[in-house]
Parts: structure tokens; sequence; C-alpha cells
């Protein structure tokens, strides 16, 4: 498969970023889109150029670290996979793929198509927790009976790999899902309704400090999702807030 | 403005309820201007009694001028926010891969429909303070007709009123639902409200532009 590739190439976060074409050739359908990338990089530093950098690292879906606007969707055309999990085979002999970094003002780009996305760590550690005393005395999780429903929602729910398509996607730049699903995954259990008030306050609260845009509820975050978490979430985490308003 | 709603969640719940006060709004408005075309005394005596009762006056039309300036200053605020999370535009954006052209630009068909409004309030508001405040004319409870057909006489403000009214239905397609989603309510009655805004966003916008193209075509001959 012969294929015309335009990669975003950018020196570092203070430079101006361009696309550069890279014609590629003997493309497998087999092979992985990260795969056909180490192909790319291979041959670039076999020329003496500088390999692109992009992330990467388990390589099966799980981990949330690949992240390229491929042809303008996050991790590419197909549903519920990473860009890990994208086949050369979804492409045809001749095409031309537009590869970007996810771009969003909170998440900068540190080179090539490699960007900073710990402003979802920081979301994170603002409330993405139940405190629990681990000196020696720890209560078994399995000790509180949970009915199924809520435990698989929360399951469900917490499947978020974090990899940041939402933000991506979502014309806005905005992490409502991601934060939502945090919020979700311990509003939905009963460890978790403890400091569910603090929790949601804080997680939006630093959602928008790290300057996320709004949600305008266009459903693109739950399409693009490569665990397909849903709006519910969202629905979930407005409703834990306006809760929290109330009580708090 | 966006200090009395601090977080990006608690500004869309204030875009939510006041979006949702102005449908309930316009379901009145319709209700009261459907009365044109079957019976001009009826719309007369109505419109005679919004504009001089002192509750309606004084208590309802205030709020709802402070419902319409409240959705759209909310919604210009959120639109900047929005544009500051994503400073660097993507060469390829596949936006209509993952959600429908009316979610994605509500901005726009509100803008228009802002603009309309501009029209719209010189057209009848600012016409009535004029009359009443103004000029200081005395009560004409028979006036009100015969002033509104006269508006659709000429062609071009007829068919901004259509062509706005087409926007107002895209943007209801969209904004309707999604102001439950956004106070938090997606649940098993959600399949419901789509279906239900789907319903309103036509019926109510189709019926507005079929009064003004009845009084356009159905002018008062003098």
């Amino acid at each position: 498969m012969k294929l015309l590739l335009k990669i975003w190439r950018q020196k570092d976060g203070s430079s101006k970023g361009k696309l550069v074409d890279y014609p590629i050739d003997h493309i497998e359908g087999d092979m992985s889109f990260l795969e056909m990338l180490d192909v790319l990089n291979q041959e670039l530093i076999e020329k003496g150029d500088e390999p692109v950098v992009f992330d990467h690292d388990c390589r099966e879906g799980i981990c949330g670290t690949c992240s390229l606007m491929i042809n303008g969707e996050p991790h590419g055309p197909d549903r519920l996979i990473t860009t890990c999990q994208l086949h050369m085979r979804r492409f045809n002999d001749g095409d031309t793929i537009v590869i970007e970094p996810f771009r969003a003002t909170a998440f900068p780009v540190l080179k090539d198509l490699m960007v900073d996305r710990s402003a979802f760590d920081r979301i994170q550690q603002a409330g993405g927790y139940i405190s629990v005393n681990t000196s020696g005395n720890t209560v078994d999780a399995n000790a509180i009976p949970i009915d199924k429903h809520h435990a698989d929602e929360s399951f469900e729910a917490a499947s978020c790999i974090g990899c940041g398509a939402c933000v991506a996607a979502c014309k806005n730049a905005s992490a409502m899902l991601f934060t939502a699903a945090k919020v979700s995954q311990f509003a939905l259990l009963p460890q978790g309704k403890v400091e569910a008030i603090d929790r949601v306050q804080n997680m939006v609260r630093q959602m928008d400090l790290e300057g996320f845009g709004n949600c305008t509820n266009t459903g693109a975050c739950e399409v693009e999702c490569p665990k397909g978490i849903s709006l519910e979430n969202i629905a979930r985490m407005n409703r834990e807030y306006l809760m929290a308003t109330v009580k708090g | 403005m966006s200090g009395l709603a601090k977080t990006s969640v608690a500004r869309k719940v204030v875009m939510a309820l006041s979006g949702l006060f102005l449908v309930l709004f316009l379901l009145l408005h319709v209700t009261i201007n459907l009365t044109s075309v079957i019976s001009p005394d009826t719309f007369n005596t109505m419109s005679h009694f919004m504009g001089y009762n002192p509750l309606v006056q004084f208590l309802m039309q205030p709020i709802l001028i402070a419902g319409v300036i409240v959705h759209f200053v909310m919604g210009i605020i959120l639109e900047i926010q929005n544009k500051k999370a994503r400073t660097v535009r993507y060469v390829k954006y596949a936006g209509g891969a993952n959600a429908p052209w009316v979610s994605r630009n509500m901005i726009l068909t509100g803008l228009v429909v802002l603009a309309f409004l501009g029209l719209h309030f010189y057209d009848f508001w600012i016409h009535e303070m004029n009359y009443k405040f103004v000029q200081a004319n005395p009560e004409d409870p028979t006036r009100y007709y015969a002033e509104t057909v006269e508006k659709f006489e000429p062609m071009w403000r007829t068919l901004i009123y259509v062509v706005s009214f087409v926007l107002l239905a895209l943007h209801l397609w969209h904004g309707f639902a999604s102001s439950f989603q956004s106070m938090g309510i997606n649940n098993k009655y959600s399949s419901g409200i789509r279906s239900f805004t789907r319903l309103y966003a036509i019926v109510v916008p189709l019926l507005f532009i079929f009064i003004a193209l009845y009084h356009h075509l159905n002018p008062i001959t003098h």
C-alpha cells in the first residue's frame, strides 16, 4: 500500500509547527497505525532525519497513551478503539492521511505529535479518589454490599483510560466526559459517597482552571471515546454538582 | 455575568434554565399569534391585555427581557471561553463525523435569532413603547390586528421572519433536549424528551411561519 502522510512537525512547545509530507510505500494492511509510523521513523533514521515523536506505550488499547488525530478524528475513523488498535487495512492504496496532535490549550504540544496531558492528572488529584486508611486495618471493599446495576455502571465509568480523545473530538475542547467518568465511578459506589460533595466541586473547579472548554452536548466525545463512556456520566456529574451546591 | 455562575457546570445550568424559560414563552407567543389567524377580535383582546395588564407589563415583561439577555450573554461568554480552549485549530477536523451540524452551530443559529429579535423588538416592542409612553396615545383595544397584518405586507420582512424561524427551529432542535442534559437529566425519559423536542422544534416555528405567510398573503384592503 502506498500512502501520502501529512504529519504535524513541531520542534517544541514554543515553536510554530506545520504539516510535512511523507510519501510511504510497502505498508501492509495488517500493520497497526503505530507500526506504520514505526516504519516511517525507521526510514527517517536511516536517511539521517529526525524521527516523528508520538506517544505510545501498551499498544493493546488499555493504557490511553497513544493520541493521534487521524484525518480529523481522534484515534482515526473506527469506533471504540485507540490509535494502536487501528489497522492499515482501514485505508486504501493512494490515500492521503493527515496526522495531527490532540489540540487543546490545556494539552500543549511538547514535540511533533506528543502533547502534555498532565491536566488530566491534576483533575484526578483534585478529587478522583477515596480516602482510606491503609495502615494495617484496611476494610475489604467487598465487605460492603453493592447492587450489580450500580457496580456495573461504576465499572463502565472506570474503564475510561484518560486518553483525551473526548477533549480532542469536542469542538470546545471540553474535558467534561473525562471528569464525569472519574466523578461517576465513585458517585455510584457507597465508598465514594462520603466525599462526594468535595469531589465533584474540586474536580470541576480544577477542570475549569486547566482551561478546558464548556460542554455543549454535541455528543462528539461519546462517539469518539475508545471505551464507550456515555453522556449519561456528564448528566450524573451535573446532578452531583447541583446537589453539592445545594447541600454544600 | 460569569461571576454569577462560577463554574462551567453552573454556567450550562444557567443556559439551560433561561433556554427552557424561553421555550415556554414561545408556546405562549405562538398561541396568541394563532388567534390573529382565527379571530382578529380575540387577537385584539389578548394583545390589549398583554399590553396593558400591570402584572404582564411590569413583572412578566422585565423577566422575559432578562431571560433573553441572560441566555444570549451567557451563550457569548461560553463561546469565547470555548474558543480560548483551542487556540490552535486543527488543519483537518471531521466535526460532521461525530456530531450533528445543529449541535455544532448553536452560536450561529443563536446569533441569527438574536439579530431577528432586534428587528422584532423594533417592529413591535419599540413601536408599542412609542405609542404608549412617548406619544402617550389613549388606549385602543382594536388596533393590534391591523398593526400586525400591516407589518407583514413587505415581502422582505416576511422573508426575514421565515428564514429566522427556520434558524430558530434548528436552534430548538438541539437546545431544548440539550438543556435537560445540562441539568443532569439523562434517564429513561430522555428518548421521550428528544422526540418531544423534535416535534416542538418543527411545529412551533412552522406555526410562526404559517402566521407570517398568512398575513403576507391576506393583507387588509384599504
